[in-house]
């Protein structure tokens, strides 16, 4: 006979040796003691998503419904980069943006056709949405609520990443300064603990980190650092009875990588700390709420674009990372595709990197036994290693005031990592098979076909999205709106008022996402966050040298030291590649002008103009390559800079880099090209071809 | 070629007479430049917009904003930009990064952090690092300011550092501002023991701290009572919207402007400049030649006040004995 006890009396309502004794009770029941080796039962799998999302809503929407009927047990929309920087598509910033990462959502019409026919009270949806995820949270709920029938606030359950300081340290989909985007967090995390109790409002991410370099201590302790942040912001927006809900419900985004053995421990030493955090700093007497939950998605950085095919290999391997050892076992999973480094992945690609997860969870025996490791010396061994090194860390980050505070120190260590990894796979210490070692290669068939193994989002989304977005705004109660922004507005300025409660209502009246964005922006201000380059050591070898000593060269012969400018145009905020070019083209002699993200084709012609630079380098791993490569050729000719030479790095496929040489630019460079000093060699010769001068290097 | 666009500098620089903002870029690549030919005919520009060419003094403000690293100078630069921008004076900006390298190479990231308009284009902004000399100025950033002051109305040098800089600023700016954070300690240290020269106007940002603000206040104004400084403004601002005291502070500086013997100032600056050039190139034995600093700051204030730097530096060259 099994005892029912509703969940809420068991953890609050019973006087504590009460419970002790019920406790006790119910472990020395009748139940037969199961072998030590297996389960009684198999677990449950694990949740499993997949990263999905483009274009608009209908076409979303579609896509989520096939999904479905595959066997994804969950969903996870990708929104596109005006959505999660707070834009309309219509916006100038949103130009060639619109759809490309993601599925583009401006109002609760949208959220709507995006969610039909799913009922939503028995869904469980994660959001990767940030700056904007008090928004997005605002339009699912009222989304939800709209249903026929409709789903009740606390019936929703699912996931907002809401997750900033990782923005301004990697990903950069940032819209507001620190202080006033660490009240969103708080704000939406004080408003879900009490009307959608089965959110988890806040996926604190140690992926992103993983992605900009960090080595798993920075990945564990910066990570670590980051909730403490927003726990302590909390805590001064909630009453403390309610603080061990809310930190049971602050759940983390991992990712792992290939040496998953490592990676493994990583998530054991993480789930010790927080257990840790919970007990030491805030008071969580129940151990339940102290558990470390997370969900996964496995390392891009290390997918190549060499042997594409290899990379499905490389994900099973760091599946296994966050499956193996039950005690750490992740609660949901997405898999990137094997074709992520060539270019957005089609549904069937997608397909496959589910029906891993099917395999893993259902073919094989993963799931039948108790947590494989305890016991294991190795095991153990790594997690104190890795313990030591992160709480060092994390005193380091609390010494400079926490991690708010400490957004430029941690971001210069991540580029600076980064930069070692670079240097590792230069040199031939770090292996990146079929791409550094073992290259020669059959042609892969996977990439013959005419779409060249990627999906393409149709050119005419934006156009349709700019013409729907200023369609909504002229049908709708425009006087309910301007009262509801106003009134948000008011909300802003008052820190003590939750900012919640007048964003859903902004979001029933009909506002768009660049609306609620820019009242915000008004009230706020904007930022923009350190790029990290400065701090970086620089490096020192002979390969460098050489480059070093035809920089003076030609430096000499030109006059001025040779200068460089790296542009970051649009809005993608995946700056680690630009970020390593500046850091090499500096260690180089080259003076170096890094802007950071997020600029305007103009802004970049300007900067080329004023500054006198020799060459220019962009980069874009968004896809909107076609759109803003060309538009900042045309500024640069409006700014009277056409003669200044523009090499294009990123994630591009084949057939535009030939349409990009055609319209000016002077080289494309891909994920392929991972030698920097061979494209540093490049752009010096590239500048002494069209100075007149001689250059003694070259590609 | 790139080269050959850039003209001669006696073009450009009657186009900077002429007040022809789209010159500017094109001049510092020349007076930026090593290259002898390069920089014979940056003599020529530099000539061009010399009082004596120009009638008088370079109608620009030039005003020297300095600093530690992290007090917000470029946010406080956003604003007074947009402060002067807003009475219709163009701007340029020299941003002199202190980031210089064993390799030779610098990241020069200032330019990013102070927002403008990207089409407005009556605001220049011009990043150069500081090189290799210790702490001061880009070896063409006094000779920059010097032909940009005749296009712009407000010519700003930024600077990063606190105790050494102020001085070498202050011989290339009309106008020094020294920016503050609350909890400066080290600085007001500076300042009492005199290390620090008192700057014309001490800016003291993120009042928006509170408390703290206040007392730092305070502490500089009983510092600069002590000091017998009583008349240098300290100017409180908060950049951070709603920005504060922006209006009050461009005020002040324009105020000081407005009490200074410019001329004179000018002057000073254009003798210390071609000193400063002649000794990096012709050393210690070089200044001895002239019979010391002293000595040699002295006769170059009988000379034409109204020539340009270079004119001044071949004139020490010559009464050096020719050589080089």
């Amino acid at each position: 006979m099994v005892l029912t006890i509703p969940t809420e009396f068991w953890f609050t309502g019973i006087e504590p040796a009460l419970r002790r004794h019920l406790k006790g009770f119910i472990q020395s029941g009748p139940m037969p003691e199961p072998p030590s080796h297996r389960l009684p039962e198999p677990d449950r799998p694990w949740m499993m998503r997949t990263y999905a999302g483009h274009s608009d809503a209908r076409r979303s929407n579609e896509l989520y419904r096939k999904n479905l009927e595959k066997g994804q047990t969950g969903l996870s929309i990708a929104f596109d980069l005006p959505t999660q920087t707070g834009y309309d598509p219509d916006h100038e910033l949103a130009k060639g943006e619109v759809g490309k990462v993601g599925v583009s959502i401006a109002h609760k019409g949208d959220m709507e056709t995006l969610l039909d026919g799913i009922p939503l009270d028995q869904m469980n949806t994660s959001m990767t949405i940030n700056a904007t995820a008090a928004w997005l949270l605002a339009l699912y709920i009222v989304a939800a609520e709209n249903q026929d029938p409709p789903a009740p606030e606390d019936k929703l359950q699912g996931t907002t990443q809401n997750d900033i300081l990782k923005e301004y340290l990697s990903r950069g989909t940032y819209a507001f300064p620190p202080g006033p985007s660490m009240r969103l967090i708080a704000d939406t995390i004080a408003y879900t603990v009490e009307h959608v109790p089965k959110w988890n409002p806040i996926n604190i991410c140690s992926y992103h980190l993983q992605e900009a370099g960090a080595t798993p201590v920075q990945e564990i302790a910066f990570t670590m650092s980051n909730a403490i942040a927003v726990l302590d912001a909390v805590k001064q927006r909630v009453p403390q009875e309610l603080m061990g809900s809310v930190f049971g419900r602050i759940s983390f985004f991992v990712n792992a990588g290939v040496r998953f053995i490592e990676e493994h421990a990583k998530l054991r030493a993480m789930a010790i700390l927080w257990d840790e955090l919970g007990r030491e700093r805030y008071g969580v007497e129940d151990e339940k709420h102290r558990r470390l939950r997370y969900g996964v998605q496995v390392n891009s950085l290390g997918l190549t674009e060499a042997q594409p095919e290899n990379n499905v290999y490389r994900i099973a391997l760091e599946a296994l990372a966050v499956t193996l050892g039950r005690n750490v076992r992740a609660r949901a999973i997405q898999l990137p595709a094997w074709n992520e480094a060539l270019g957005l992945p089609r549904p069937w690609d997608q397909q496959w990197s589910l029906r891993l997860q099917q395999i893993l969870a259902y073919e094989t025996d993963l799931l039948e036994y108790p947590d494989i490791f305890e016991g294991s010396k190795v095991m153990d061994g790594l997690v104190s290693e890795l313990l030591e090194g992160a709480r060092e860390e994390m005193h380091r980050v609390a010494e400079l005031g926490g991690a708010v505070e400490a957004v430029d120190y941690m971001k210069a260590a991540l580029v600076e990592s980064h930069r070692r990894r670079w240097q590792r796979i230069e040199s031939g210490d770090q292996i990146a098979v079929g791409m550094n070692k073992f290259t020669s290669t059959e042609p892969s068939p996977l990439t013959a076909g005419a779409d060249g193994g990627i999906l393409v989002v149709d050119p005419e989304v934006e156009a349709e999205r700019t013409h729907a977005v200023q369609q909504w705004r002229a049908e709708r109660d425009q006087a309910a709106v301007d009262a509801a922004l106003s009134q948000l507005a008011e909300i802003a300025q008052n820190d003590s008022e939750n900012i919640m409660p007048a964003t859903i209502a902004a979001a029933r009246a009909g506002a768009t996402t660049g609306e609620w964005a820019q009242t915000l922006r008004e009230v706020f201000g904007e930022y923009r966050a350190p790029t990290g380059v400065g701090e970086a050591v620089a490096v020192g070898n002979e390969d460098l040298a050489e480059v070093r000593e035809e920089v003076e060269r030609i430096s000499e012969a030109l006059g001025r030291r040779l200068k460089f400018l790296v542009g970051k145009p649009g809005l993608d905020g995946h700056s680690n590649g630009a970020e390593q070019i500046a850091v090499r083209a500096r260690d180089a002699g080259m003076d170096v002008v890094y802007e950071g993200i997020r600029l305007t084709p103009s802004q970049i012609a300007t900067s080329a103009a004023q500054e006198g630079v020799h060459v220019i380098g962009l980069s874009i791993l968004s896809g909107s390559h076609r759109e803003l490569i060309p538009a900042v050729m045309d500024a640069l000719r409006e700014a009277g800079a056409e003669d200044v030479p523009v090499v294009v790095g990123g994630i591009i496929p084949e057939a535009d880099a030939a349409s990009l040489r055609e319209a000016g630019v002077a080289a494309v460079y891909t994920p392929k090209d991972w030698n920097l000093n061979g494209m540093m060699r490049d752009i010096i010769s590239l500048v002494a071809e069209r100075h007149g001068v001689q250059s003694a290097v070259g590609a | 070629m790139i080269r050959a666009r850039v003209g001669n500098g006696r073009e450009l620089g009657r186009r900077l007479r002429d007040r022809d903002l789209t010159a500017a870029s094109a001049a510092l690549n020349l007076i930026e430049s090593r290259a002898s030919d390069d920089r014979e005919q940056a003599r020529a520009l530099l000539a061009e917009v010399s009082p004596a060419a120009l009638g008088g003094e370079a109608p620009a403000h030039i005003v020297g904003v300095t600093g530690p690293p992290g007090v917000g100078k470029s946010s406080l630069l956003s604003r007074l930009v947009g402060r002067w921008r807003s009475q219709q004076r163009s701007v340029a900006v020299l941003a002199v990064d202190p980031s210089s390298r064993r390799s030779g190479g610098s990241l020069l990231g200032d330019r990013a952090r102070i927002e403008t308009d990207p089409k407005d284009r009556e605001v220049f902004i011009r990043s150069t690092a500081a090189g290799t000399r210790l702490g001061g100025l880009a070896p063409a950033t006094r000779a920059a300011a010097e032909a940009l002051a005749a296009a712009f109305d407000v010519v700003v040098i930024e600077t990063v550092g606190v105790g050494q800089s102020e001085t070498e600023i202050a011989d290339a700016a009309d106008t020094v501002a020294v920016v503050l954070q609350p909890a400066s300690g080290d600085v007001l240290q500076f300042l009492k023991a005199g290390i620090m020269e008192v700057p014309d106007v001490l800016v003291l940002t993120k009042t928006d701290l509170g408390a703290d603000a206040v007392r730092t206040m305070a502490d500089l104004r009983a510092a600069l009572l002590a000091l017998g400084a009583s008349d240098t403004e300290v100017c409180a601002v908060s950049s951070v919207p709603p920005a504060r005291g922006i209006i009050e502070l461009a005020d002040a500086l324009e105020a000081h402007r407005r009490r200074l013997d410019l001329p004179e100032r000018r002057r000073r600056a254009r003798r210390r400049h071609a000193l400063e050039s002649f000794a990096v190139e012709h050393g210690e034995r070089g200044l001895r030649a002239l019979g010391g600093r002293v000595q040699a700051e002295r006769w170059l204030s009988d000379q034409d006040p109204d020539l340009a730097v270079p004119d001044l530096e071949r004139a020490l060259v010559e009464r050096a004995g020719g050589g080089g």
